[in-house]
């Protein structure tokens, strides 16, 4: 009896608190509108073209191959796969009928125009610190694109996170205006216009933390750990904090030479970096070098000390994986990644030896596996990298091996504990087009918390 | 050292395991249908199939190919008795100096092996990374389009023209 009755007790309770969240959770709609013609002038538009690139709205609202900013691309989280929306102007199915104040409240607050809250993966957490001046800019540039009418896919989310007042209780815990030194928060006397600039970009804008912050249980950035690395589409990003494991230092004309195109010493970007570099190549030098500039005081004097530069040593190949590894590494990778390097007249776009490459100290082997099971794709009428994809070529076996011998060569860290399990998990899907070796639905499962 | 079957054929082959397979092929074998291009895997004048999947085979060490059958494009027909795709590509004319199409061939093989009914994008995404200097895309287009049984999408291939 007494039971019966603390049960019914809580189920009230627990009713009365989700019906309190749905109340404190409900946000008006907007009424419908438009921009005016001085809230598209030519000049805000170009202003919000570049604001876009440095925001890679692209990277998540365009679909691969679909119409630039029609939506439609899944972006996989540990929770499941929140579908990007169509932010082309189209009155049904896009954004014509929002407002800027609409706009506005979406981008800060993560509320869409019918008052329904929006997704995190949406990255409102840093937009809510971008100043009113480049949200208006940012307004003038979606709302002149192509309007394409694409209805937004489903969410693929299970119960109860598909229940959007939920999103009202996470954002009462985790959203906060970022500190901005400059912007929200004091300027910091010790340091000059262009790393506040840079500050600015990076912590609003460009939302680096997205990525390369790590993410608590619930998916929200841990703020005391920032920038100290995280997961993007399943790939691991680096921390960009003193505790990076680059073999080298990264100064600010490094990072400015990786994000706008490619470093000689520490190489390119490669996976979900790539897109950002790509969109890096409709911005001006100056913001890119602002970021650098940020960015480059993150990772600060760098670690203490006790780190070697790029290491290659002698493989003592007694070990007949390490001696099937090394024969791989001999046929497959050496005449381009033991060509001297491209900024020595080697293969172009290849680092002095595979040393110099941070992915090689990683503490897994994910980034080097996904490189080489799908290779780096050219550009379309651009310069870049190229390499091939190796995923079909090689067994789980022999990537294993190849693996173990790159990291016995190019890191001192030892062995990598896990790789024959990383190995396994991203050879999964090596190839889409056969049936038999299709796993439905790896991606989701392996992906880590997405911007 | 290595077994290497080839076009339905076992050879005991002399090199190491690290020596990439276009090498044996061509030096070894006497199947000079493979071409050297580039040697860095940029240019797919060498792509041969494994287990039915293209491949560059300047970037295959023959080592990992113990017991894994290769095809070239000498396994799909001869010049007296060309296979179907090899037809494909003589009735368009789908070659100028000829040097890029054995990997060319080889790559639309393994497409339509696992997808036999194309389209135009599915060839063109499957083609991207295999070069034609001469300009013969359009043709080429044109001969997978009939291999896979149907008409090319965009009219007559006599221009060349880049689209």
């Amino acid at each position: 009896m007494q039971r019966r009755r603390i049960a019914v007790w809580l189920a009230a309770a627990a009713l009365a608190s989700a019906a309190g969240l749905g109340l404190a959770a409900w946000r008006p709609a907007l009424p419908p509108g438009g921009p005016s013609p001085a809230e598209t002038a030519p000049d805000l538009v170009r202003q919000g073209a570049v604001l876009a690139s440095l925001g890679y709205c692209a990277s998540c609202h365009t679909a691969e191959g679909g119409r630039p900013y029609a939506g439609g691309r899944g972006i996989a989280t540990p929770f499941g796969t929140i579908n990007a929306t169509n932010i082309t102007p189209d009155p049904e199915t896009g954004l014509g009928h929002w407002t800027l104040a609409a706009f506005t409240r979406a981008m800060r607050e993560g509320v869409d125009r019918d008052g329904r809250h929006l997704y995190p993966a949406f990255p409102y957490t840093h937009y809510a610190g971008l100043s009113e001046p480049d949200i208006a800019a940012l307004y003038a540039f979606v709302m002149t694109r192509e309007p394409v009418r694409a209805e937004a896919k489903a969410n693929a989310l299970p119960f109860p996170l598909s229940w959007r007042p939920l999103i009202a209780g996470w954002k009462l815990l985790f959203v906060r205006t970022p500190t901005i030194p400059g912007a929200t928060a004091p300027a910091d006397p010790r340091r000059d216009p262009e790393w506040h600039r840079g500050a600015y970009l990076a912590e609003a804008l460009s939302h680096c933390g997205a990525c390369h912050t790590p993410r608590n249980w619930l998916g929200a950035e841990i703020r005391s750990r920032a920038y100290a690395g995280g997961v993007a589409d399943g790939w691991w990003a680096p921390p960009l904090d003193r505790s990076s494991p680059s073999p080298l230092p990264w100064s600010r004309d490094d990072l400015a030479r990786y994000l706008a195109d490619w470093d000689p010493l520490h190489g390119g970007a490669a996976g979900p970096m790539r897109p950002v570099v790509d969109a890096h190549r409709a911005v001006p030098a100056g913001e890119i070098r602002a970021l650098a500039a940020y960015v480059a005081t993150l990772y600060g004097p760098g670690p203490d000390g006790s780190r070697t530069g790029p290491v290659d040593r002698a493989v003592a190949t007694e070990a007949s994986a390490l001696t099937r590894g090394a024969a791989t590494y001999a046929g497959a990778c050496a005449v381009c990644h033991e060509s001297g390097g491209g900024a020595a007249g080697g293969v172009p776009y290849t680092t002095p030896s595979l040393g110099h490459r941070t992915t090689l100290r990683a503490p897994d082997a994910r980034n080097l596996i996904l490189v080489l099971r799908d290779g780096i794709a050219p550009r379309d009428h651009a310069p870049g990298p190229i390499m091939p994809a190796y995923g079909t070529l090689l067994t789980q076996a022999q990537m294993t091996d190849l693996a173990a011998y790159l990291r016995a060569r190019f890191s001192p860290d030892g062995p990598w504990p896990t790789l024959d399990a990383t190995v396994r998990d991203v050879m999964r899907d090596a190839r889409p087009r056969d049936p038999q070796t299709r796993d439905p639905s790896p991606r989701a499962a392996r992906a880590g918390p997405s911007p | 050292m290595p077994n290497l079957t080839v076009n339905g054929r076992t050879h005991a082959v002399a090199a190491e395991p690290e020596t990439p397979l276009l090498y044996v092929l061509r030096d070894e074998l006497g199947l000079n249908g493979a071409k050297f291009g580039c040697g860095l895997g940029q240019c797919g004048a060498c792509t041969v199939e494994v287990e039915g999947r293209a491949v560059l085979s300047c970037l295959t060490p023959i080592g990992v190919l113990e017991g894994r059958p290769v095809t070239t494009v000498e396994g799909l027909g001869s010049p007296e008795n060309p296979g179907p795709l090899q037809a494909a590509f003589i009735a368009e004319n789908a070659a100028q100096c000829g040097y890029c199409i054995a990997g060319m061939v080889m790559r639309a093989h393994a497409l339509l092996k696992a997808n036999p009914h194309p389209d135009e994008a599915e060839i063109r995404a499957a083609l991207r990374l295999n070069l034609c200097r001469c300009g013969t895309h359009m043709r080429i287009l044109a001969a997978v389009a009939r291999a896979a049984g149907r008409e090319a999408d965009h009219g007559p291939t006599t221009t060349g023209a880049a689209r």
